[in-house]
Order: structure tokens, then sequence, then C-alpha cells
């Protein structure tokens, strides 16, 4: 196999790994730091016979995808910190009707309109839990330019998998970052399970998926965001089944958690261990570089929700996490919830990376 | 045509309140895409929140139940994603102009070929009878108890100004030529507009005078003003009654359109 090499922004290759991908729809509304990937798709998807729309607003932009998944496009918006506000009411929707989507947040500094053109973390918690009631939703953070292509293309496989809204969670950082990519000639494409006829469109296998019911397929099938039965039918005031329902939606994808973690484990014998998701990770990296020491240990995440929590296990001498991020310790917290050792949070607020010496100081300062 | 034919009978019975307006409407609808010779596998119904959003689950086709006042933006990704199929969407007065304000006047304007007919009640019949963007000055509801005091919308003149192909209005009186109003609409490439006035005996009727669901359908009988009476009145400078609207074709365009079937 054979491969390109080339010198990307990350939002240029977050668009050619949606490509890639097979993408075939894109709405959305411009903003910034996100706004190349619309650019990106605009310019390059009606020339692949796709559709680039741009809707009146970001709740629109998640709406047309969602419509546009249903009859068996795979469909993808880009945004940020207050467009991706926006779209939790419907994002909650996409959940509830188990619909494949793609939603890309390249992460500015927040609350409100905050620092449109600096990098930030700060949504990752509502990427989680953003939309109101209990769902369960995948999310994963790039670190390179190289996994802004790569992690797209996953994305648009997990969401297909799972009948799940997959989130890309970039950063500004990266989303306008410029480095080496090294572009593979295919990529893996995992489509969805189709319905099998005669079989109801909401009744789930042994895996907690139901099969998909593409529009104008013949399943004449109804899709509705308020709690429904198998056969899709709305079924709002059965306690029972509502139950079953949201906790099939969110077993579906925690029960999976360890097939489709993604991480890497550097040290695992080691007593201080970092853990990093998106920008960050390079300022870790670039730790373990200078120190050269067996004693720090790294995990670098990849699929932040759901939560490889199997993967702290794996540092057994650990005697306390540092876990560096561009908010005020939102996935620090998740991270407590699994181990008993110390967890110190290193937040970083204002667009700037971590540096090194921030690191240092913080795990000197522990010691 | 047979209605059980498009009808989802293990759904019955529905939840529309006795005298309820909307299935007069949803019917209609129903016979033009009959008559347009449609098939159920290529036709998808998309809605939003309210009493005629619920129109879809009752109807054997694709159909997408959407969230508040979204119902034409999840539409526009159906249709640009795959323009083959005929989108139809249902939606009502506080769906359509008040939450859904924004996606309504896109649409029109990018003129995305889709048949939207809203069942107009002038009131939320759904969450109890509270005022909505077209209950008329002066009438009752949960949240104007002492009468609308805003001016509403007059929601055809809104999607012409901005850009539909096809926009008429008729009532739950008029049958017959609401019929022959979808059919246009669903024949006119680009955005086709049909508002449907409808009474609301439950929220509206009983708050508003109309003891009866026959004399509020007589109201909407007598109120309506057809289009040519209303130009000839403009021409010979006759005053309009504040309290008649206009029935009939209101416009029919050539505007460029999007999505339409290759």
């Amino acid at each position: 196999m054979t491969s390109r090499l080339e010198f990307w922004q990350g939002n240029t290759a977050c668009a050619e790994g949606a490509l890639a991908a097979g993408c075939t729809f894109f709405g959305g509304y411009p903003i910034t730091p996100s706004t190349e990937v619309a650019e990106h798709m605009a310019a390059k998807l009606p020339k692949k016979g796709g559709v680039f729309i741009q809707m009146e607003d970001e709740i629109a932009g998640i709406a047309s995808i969602i419509g546009a998944s249903w009859t068996g496009a795979r469909a993808m918006t880009a945004t940020s910190g207050p467009g991706f506000s926006l779209m939790m009411e419907n994002i909650g929707f996409a959940a509830m009707t188990e619909t494949p989507c793609v939603i890309i947040n390249v992460q500015r500094g927040g609350p409100s309109t905050g620092q449109p053109t600096m990098s930030a973390q700060g949504d990752m918690m509502q990427a989680r839990f953003g939309s109101h009631g209990d769902y369960a939703i995948i999310a994963l953070c790039p670190a390179t330019v190289q996994e802004m292509y790569e992690l797209t293309v996953k994305a648009f496989n997990l969401a297909d998998k799972y009948r799940v809204p997959v989130f890309l969670m970039a950063d500004e950082t990266i989303g306008h970052m410029r480095e080496k990519i090294l572009i593979p000639d295919k990529v893996e494409q995992i489509g969805r399970k189709p319905l099998a006829p005669g079989t109801l469109p909401f009744k789930a296998d042994a895996d907690l998926i139901p099969g998909f019911g593409q529009f104008g397929t013949g399943h004449h099938i109804h899709v509705t965001g308020l709690t429904h039965d198998e056969r899709g039918y709305p079924c709002a005031t059965n306690p029972k089944l509502h139950f079953a329902l949201v906790q099939r939606l969110v077993d579906k994808i925690e029960n999976a958690r360890d097939e489709m973690a993604d991480y890497d484990i550097i040290n695992p014998g080691a007593t201080k261990v970092f853990i990093a998701y998106g920008a960050p990770v390079r300022t870790v990296q670039q730790v373990m570089h200078d120190k050269k020491d067996p004693d720090i240990g790294f995990l670098r995440i990849r699929t932040v929700w759901p939560f490889p929590e199997k993967a702290l296990a794996r540092f057994r001498n650990a005697r306390a996490f540092f876990v560096p991020e561009m908010n005020l310790g939102q996935i620090a917290r998740e991270i407590e919830r699994h181990v008993k050792v110390p967890v110190i949070s290193i937040p970083k607020l204002g667009g700037e990376l971590h540096t090194p010496a921030d690191l240092i100081a913080a795990v000197e300062a522990h010691q | 045509m047979s209605f059980e034919d498009w009808y989802r009978q293990d759904r019955l019975p529905h939840i529309y309140c006795a005298g309820c307006g909307n299935g007069t409407i949803i019917n209609c609808t129903l016979a033009a895409i009959d008559q347009m010779g449609w098939k159920k596998e290529e036709t998808i119904f998309v809605s939003g929140i309210g009493c005629s959003s619920r129109a879809p689950g009752y109807i054997l086709t694709d159909s997408l139940h959407t969230t508040h006042g979204r119902a034409i933006a999840f539409a526009t990704g159906v249709k640009m994603a795959n323009p083959n199929l005929n989108v139809v969407v249902f939606t009502g007065d506080g769906d359509l102009a008040a939450i859904g304000g924004n996606h309504f006047i896109h649409a029109c304007r990018r003129n995305i070929d889709i048949t939207v007919v809203c069942m107009n009640n002038q009131i939320y019949g759904m969450t109890g009878g509270q005022g909505s963007p077209t209950t008329p000055l002066g009438c009752l509801s949960s949240t104007t108890p002492f009468g609308c005091t805003e001016s509403p919308f007059d929601l055809c003149e809104l999607a012409m100004a901005a850009g539909a192909n096809y926009v008429s209005r008729w009532t739950s009186y008029h049958v017959k030529e609401l019929e022959k109003a979808v059919k246009a609409g669903l024949e006119t490439p680009g955005f086709s507009f049909i508002e449907a006035l409808v009474q609301c005996p439950t929220a509206f009727g009983r708050r508003n005078k109309f003891r009866q669901v026959a004399d509020h359908v007589e109201y909407l009988k007598s109120h309506s003003l057809l289009k040519a009476k209303r130009d000839r009145m403009l021409e010979n400078h006759e005053m309009i009654p504040d309290d008649m609207f206009v029935v009939g074709e209101l416009t029919r365009r050539n505007r460029p359109a999007m999505g339409v079937k290759p």
C-alpha cells in the first residue's frame, strides 16, 4: 500500500478524513476556529457528488445532518463552543433516535463567546452530558494533524456501527496547526447493520443495536424523539418501557467501552503518571522526552467518552496521576471516580498551551 | 383512493380531540398525494412538535417526528441528501412561526423543493391553549387572559416575501379547494406553503365564544376573503376589514429552486 505525504492544517486533515471515509453530506454554520472544515467540504464535496449546505444556524446544521443520515448518507457538521451549545437539543434527538452522525467540535475558550481564536478543552463534559436526559455518546480527541484525519474516519465508523452521534473533540491548537501527515491510499469503512425485513425497526439485537431502516427503502419507519416502542411508535407514559429504552441507549455504548478504547501507555510501572488528551498530549511528550525518567508514566487517551477506565489499572505502581487539561479539571474529576490515589489536575485557561515547566512544577509541588 | 391504505391502522385511536380540524387537513393532503401517484416508499413526512406534528406518526410511510420548530431543517437534510424522495412537512403555527420562524424563511429563500402544510389553529393546542404568533388581537388564551395584545403574523405574506414558489391559504371548511392547493404545491418545484386555518375547540374555541365546533368552522368560512375579491376591493379603494383573511392561491412562480428531483 502506498501513501502520500502532505503538510496540512488540522482542520483540512479532518475534512479530508471525512471525504476518505465516504462522507456525502455536510450541513453546518461557520464558526471560528472550525470554519476551515466547512470551507474545505464546500470546495470538495460537490465535486465528489456529495452535498454541502450552509444552514441558517447550528440548530439547523445538526438537524440537516440527522435528516440526511436517515436517507443513508454519511453526514457531518463542524462547529465550536457557541454552536455546540445550540446543537444540544438535536444531539439528544440523535441519541434517542439512534441516528449515526459525526460532529466536529474545534474547541475554543468559553463560556459564552469567550475566546474565539484561542484554544481550550472546556466542552468535554458538555459533549458527554450536554443534552437533557440520560444517554451516551462517543467522543474522540486528536492530538496531531494525523489524528485529525484518522479519528475523523474512525468517528464515521463508530457512528455507523453503534448508531450514535460521535464527536471529534479537537481544540484550536490541533485544528489550526500545520504539520506532516501521511495519507493512506484507502481507509476502512464499517457501514450500518441494515434492518432485516420483517424485523421491528427499534428492536435491538444481542449487541443492543437495532438494524438501520434507511428512508426510501420501503420500511415505512416512524422515527420520533418521543419515548418509543420497538415499532418506533410513541409510548411516552409507560415507565418500564422508558427505563428499558434509556438503559439500552446507554448500555450499547458503555458496555462497549473496552472494545472501542483507544489509548497508548508508556512506562506502566511508573509511580508518577501523566494522563492527557488533545493538545496537552504534546506538552507531556516534551516532558517525557526531556526527562527520560522511567518513573514517569503516560496515558495518552484518544477515546475520552466512553472513558477507558481499564487503562488506569495498568499503572499498578501509580502513586499520583497528573492531568493537564485546558479546562478546570473536567476529565481529572472523571479519573478520580476510578482510582484511589491522588489525581492532580493541572488546569490551564486562557488559550495558551501548558509549557513543559508547568507540568514539571506540578509534579515537583506534589512530592 | 382508500384512506386505509395510507394510515397506520395499528396506531389508532389518534390523539386528536373531538371536533379537531387537523384530520381534515391530513385527509386533504393524503388525497392530493394520492392524485400525484406518489408511492409510499418514496414519500417522507417530517414534523416538529405540536398537535399537527403528530400527523406523520399516523401515516404509513417513512416519517421523522423531530424537535420543536426544526422540522424544515431536518426536511432540508432529507431532501438535499436524496432529491428523489418526496418530502412533505406538517407543522402548526407555534412550531412554524414562533420557534421555527428562522428555518421557515430560510427554506423559502433557498426555495427548497418541499411542501409545507401548516395547520394554523391560532393557539398552542397540545400544551393547553397558550397564545401563539398567529393568535388574533383581542383573543383569549391561557397566556393572554386579558386578550392578545400582539399583532399576529400573516404566514403567507411571510412565505411570499421570503421567496417561496407556491403559497396558498384555505380553511378546514374549504376541503376541495385545500386538496387542489396541496396538489398544486406538490406539483410546483421549489418551496410550497399551504396554510390551513383550523378550528381547535378544546383550546381556542371554548375560550373565544365558539361553543360549537360548527360555529368556528362557520366563522372561518364567513371571514374568508377570496384573493380575487380582495384584489378588486383594493382596486376600488375599499376598506378590507381587519378580521378577514385572504384565501386562495396567493402566488405561483418559478424562482430557481434547490433539491428538485433530477
